[in-house]
């Protein structure tokens, strides 16, 4: 049995959230002033909580290895297990880092919104002072991380279907009709997903009699209905987290929502439905999938790379560029499969995704914020017409060019550790194809990232600045760029946490 | 941790510290900014000499943390890294107090400071850095905090140079980077060893080639090899200290110095010998000599001239430690140290005559050595030091080498030596040439605003400074601080050669 804090500790990251939405969607009644002053408090309250019992996780894990606990006693294969190793805590860290940061940038993103509308164009979030942001970000965040914690198959079904239905909402929160369009496209493909998943789940109900991961993990075997559901849940995934080709809606998602949701989609909702390919492949499906399955992910994952940065070169407004930067970036995710069916250090692999799943949210959260920021300030994100914008907002800027660093994958970022790992994997498996995609997709990434930033930086007169973004909105952006440069720096204690309960494990040469 | 263990890191947070302080500051706080940014660099200077004095006794200076599994973020003096390190540190303070007259009243300086001191704070980390895996974090970071100073002026023209500088550089940097993967995975964390890290039996010879191939290609776009050396004479759009720093301290010797690690403590220089790999380097260290000095003689704009000059002269260095012997390698090693005070004279001579006379081009260069003896002096003495006469600083260096060519039985090298040497005269006297012997045009007698004595004394100090050094170290290369004597040191102690005296 575990220790008497384990069930606290394992509870919390999902409880605290549902409570804040519950309290956040319970004052949206409240008069303005007060229902407002209630939803930022729960939120940050939230915010704080939440890192503070994943820190406490981490403390469990790292001490007595993965934990479980089964809600309200009941034994698997019957009740329902809530289980955390490495791999869960990093994603926890993940959502209480961005979305700590995320909660305190809404702050002021939603603060002072009805107040100017010189422009008589739309500006960023006029249409909702932030009374049904709170509840529907805090709800999605429960749902993420009752995802990451989930033990059974069915389990992630649900929290992947709440979390669809939250992330649908919130990129219709700008009420545009370009914005109600994006999310009703999104929820169309996050049904479509979750029923392909929820087929795969099926069949393999069906054939092993047990939902339980690990009991899965034991039962699997190489059989017809194994890889069916090995196709289902693969097909309804990518489609989720939008890999190349099936990203068709990825960049109308994220640039027509509010930033601040682009922000929390991208860095999380996304990462998700990866974590749970991650899970069932290396967990469940684990000696049962054929290599060429693994082979097959891994090249629209290269394709992926390249045609998302292609594209980010040639896009004329910054959040359309940033979010075909994230289909170049998802790519990079899946090159795992190949890496490891391939014969790759599995470690390498498999941690160097994990950890891009970490720098990546960081750096692209404090991109779309940055962003975010702009258009607050100026009612648009045309590239051409942000020249010399570092004079005005110098915050923004810096931090979307020390976010660069761990997208282009130099050191010392979290990007730079996690591409080593993976490039170490691709040349130890002699598949040095997908290393030369990993260096050249670095290359493009500067490409694009300098379209936007060299003009930024020149000096020229511009037009006056509309609005000066709240602070918060500008240091959580910056905070944020920092965290993704300072991973590089901290990666052996976060790799030794991701190796507990990991289904590889570090191979160190000359040991 | 102990003194011994931490001075390394300290060497390299003393610039960037005070970078980062002052990046913060306004501009207008222009005392304060230099008096941190001086203290930063006078402290520093003074811990680099205290590690000198301790490696020159056989000290240990070692930092060591794990970063991935297996791989270790490794800081580690030795002789070698102190040659690189004494060198950036005490041409950092010369061009910091030039950059100071040079930038007075022009804005941004607090940015300029900061990443001049970034960039010096990387060059610390290259020297230092005692693993292929740190070489290489310390290397892109270079490139990182040399950008903002290519594309300082702000202009569309310094834009478009500053991308190119990023692709060309990111792209060597990336093959670096397969290059250093995949020698971890043949042979583990690779530490820079005197006599090489590996043996040649981690790998067939041919993946051993391919590697080496990829390092090299990858240091090749910063030391300017032809055919990648397209982004250094643009890069002269930056203001003339940063041309200073790139060419003689930082961007082209980080390549350089890598060339020297890779070749030396990581192959070894028997096993580069045996896998047969440095002959074409020889070959095209060769070519890049011959190239960058035929394209100087072609260059009126003199700030382009000189660049060129540095395509050239820094491939020097290469073909030394490519010739397989001791005297070039002590010739290819020492010329890092040369090339690097002669061209940072150069370099802040030219900038002193573009601000004070405007005058950028040589063909308007008539009789600006009448109005600028002082400048145009130490230009002219600096310039016989890059041509080879004896006994300045290059003249210490060519010997070297030619006596190497001979004793690796490659005579032809020689030949490369003396055309070299004769587009050198070729590209530098017609400069003296007008500055000392035609009449002064109406531009360059003209007497600037105030009565400036010749330049800004801030300007000029340094000049004197460097020329003083370029003088120096050729003349006194028989003592044992010099230079030459240190290289010696390395040959002796690093790479156990004997050194007959």
């Amino acid at each position: 049995m575990a220790a008497p804090g384990t069930s606290l500790a394992i509870l919390l990251p999902v409880l605290l959230p549902l409570v804040g939405a519950t309290v956040a969607f319970l004052a949206g009644g409240a008069s303005l002033k007060t229902g407002r002053r209630v939803q930022v408090g729960t939120g940050l309250l939230t915010a704080a909580g939440v890192l503070g019992s994943v820190v406490l996780l981490w403390s469990v894990v790292a001490a007595e290895g993965p934990v479980s606990y089964q809600l309200a006693g009941w034994e698997v294969p019957v009740g329902i297990a809530l289980r955390a190793d490495g791999l869960s805590v990093l994603m926890l860290l993940t959502t209480a880092l961005v979305g700590g940061f995320g909660s305190i940038y809404a702050v002021g993103y939603f603060s002072s919104n009805n107040e100017d509308r010189r422009t008589g164009r739309e500006v960023e979030g006029f249409r909702d002072p932030g009374r049904s942001f709170w509840p529907l970000w805090l709800f999605l965040w429960a749902a993420l991380n009752g995802l990451f914690l989930s033990g059974d198959a069915f389990n992630l079904y649900v929290t992947l279907e709440l979390l669809g239905l939250s992330a649908a909402a919130l990129i219709s929160l700008g009420g545009t009709g370009s914005a109600l369009a994006a999310g009703m496209r999104y929820l169309m493909v996050s049904l479509l997903g979750s029923l392909a998943y929820l087929l795969g789940v099926a069949l393999l109900y069906g054939a092993f009699g047990v939902l339980d991961i690990s009991l899965l993990g034991e039962n699997a075997s190489s059989v017809p209905a194994t890889w069916a559901a090995l196709a289902f849940i693969s097909l309804g995934m990518a489609l989720k987290t939008g890999l190349f080709p099936l990203h068709f809606w990825l960049p109308s998602a994220y640039s027509a929502s509010p930033s601040v949701a682009s922000a929390l989609l991208a860095a999380l909702v996304g990462k998700a439905s990866f974590y749970i390919l991650l899970r069932l492949w290396f967990d469940v499906f684990e000696g049962s999938v054929p290599a060429v399955s693994g082979q097959l992910l891994g090249a629209f994952g290269a394709v992926a790379i390249l045609w998302g940065a292609i594209m980010a070169v040639r896009q004329r407004r910054l959040k359309l560029l940033l979010a075909y930067s994230s289909v170049s970036q998802i790519g990079y995710l899946f090159l795992v499969f190949a890496l490891v069916t391939g014969g790759g250090r599995g470690f390498d692999a498999w941690a160097g995704a994990s950890y891009l799943v970490l720098a990546h949210a960081s750096a692209k959260a404090a991109m779309f914020m940055a962003a975010g920021a702009i258009i607050f300030a100026l009612g648009h994100d045309d590239i051409d017409r942000l020249r010399g914008i570092a004079q005005k907002l110098p915050i923004p800027v810096a931090s979307f060019a020390i976010a660069g660093i761990t997208i282009m994958g130099l050191p010392t970022s979290g990007g730079f550790t996690a591409k080593w790992l993976l490039l170490s994997s691709s040349l130890s498996s002699g598949q040095w194809w997908y290393g030369g995609v990993i260096l050249a997709g670095g290359v493009l990434a500067a490409v694009y990232l300098l379209r936007f930033l060299n003009p930024a930086l020149i000096q020229v007169k511009t037009s006056p600045v509309l609005r000066i973004p709240p602070k918060s909105m500008s240091v959580s952006a910056f905070m944020l760029a920092l965290i993704s440069l300072a991973l590089g720096l901290v990666s052996a204690p976060l790799l030794d946490l991701l190796a507990v309960g990991a289904p590889f494990q570090p191979e160190v040469p000359g040991e | 941790m102990s003194f011994p263990t931490l001075l390394p890191l300290l060497i390299i947070l003393c610039s960037s510290g005070v970078s980062f302080a002052i990046l913060f500051l306004g501009d207008d706080r222009s005392r304060l900014r230099t008096t941190l940014y001086l203290g930063g660099e006078v402290l520093k200077l003074a811990l680099v000499l205290v590690m000198l004095r301790g490696i020159y006794l056989g000290d240990d200076y070692e930092l060591r943390i794990p970063l991935l599994p297996g791989i270790d973020f490794l800081l580690k003096a030795n002789t070698l890294s102190m040659l690189f390190l004494v060198l950036s540190a005490g041409l950092w303070l010369v061009t910091t107090v030039y950059s100071i007259g040079y930038l007075r009243g022009k804005p941004h300086q607090s940015r300029f400071f900061a990443f001049f001191g970034f960039s010096v704070s990387a060059t610390a980390g290259i020297a230092l850095a005692g693993n292929l895996f740190t070489f290489f974090i310390f290397f892109e970071l270079l490139t990182l905090a040399t950008y903002p100073l290519i594309v300082h002026r702000d202009t569309p023209e310094a834009m478009r140079v500053g991308r190119l500088y990023l692709v060309y550089t990111l792209s060597g940097g990336v093959v670096l980077l397969a290059g250093a993967v995949a020698m971890q995975l043949v042979a583990g964390s690779v530490e820079f060893t005197a006599g090489g890290a590996i043996d040649g039996s981690e790998a067939n010879n041919a993946v051993l080639v391919v590697i080496f191939f990829l390092l090299i290609a990858g240091l090749a776009v910063k030391n300017a090899f032809v055919p990648v050396h397209g982004w250094l004479p643009q890069a002269m759009v930056a203001p003339t200290p940063v041309s200073a720093l790139l060419h003689g301290v930082a961007v082209v010797k980080a390549g350089a110095f890598g060339i020297v690690r890779v070749v030396y403590e990581v192959y070894g220089i028997d096993l580069a010998q045996s896998l047969g790999v440095l002959f074409p380097i020889t070959v095209i260290a060769s070519i890049t000599i011959l190239y960058g000095s035929l394209m100087a003689v072609r260059q009126d704009e003199l700030k382009k001239r000189l660049a060129y000059s540095t395509v050239s002269q820094v491939s020097y260095i290469a073909l030394g430690i490519s010739l397989f012997g001791l005297i070039g390698a002590i010739g290819g090693v020492v010329h890092l140290v040369h090339q690097g005070v002669m061209k940072v004279t150069l370099f802040l001579c030219a900038g002193a005559v573009a601000e004070t006379l405007g005058i950028k081009h040589i063909s308007r260069m008539n009789g600006v050595g009448r109005r600028m003896p002082w400048t145009m002096g130490a230009f002219a003495l600096a310039s016989f030091g890059m041509i080879g006469l004896p006994p300045l600083a290059g003249f210490v260096s060519k010997w070297h080498l030619g006596l190497g060519a001979m004793e690796a039985g490659q005579g032809w090298v020689i030949a490369v030596l003396i055309g070299s040497t004769i587009l050198n005269a070729a590209y530098f006297l017609p400069i003296i040439y007008r500055a000392f012997f035609l009449e002064p045009t109406e531009e360059a007698a003209r007497q600037p605003k105030k009565s400036r004595f010749e330049a800004d004394w801030l300007m000029l100090i340094p000049i004197l400074t460097v020329a003083l050094l370029s003088l120096l170290v050729g003349v006194l290369a028989g003592s044992s601080v010099s230079p030459l004597g240190w290289a010696e040191l390395i040959a002796q102690q690093e790479w156990n050669y004997d050194v007959d005296r």
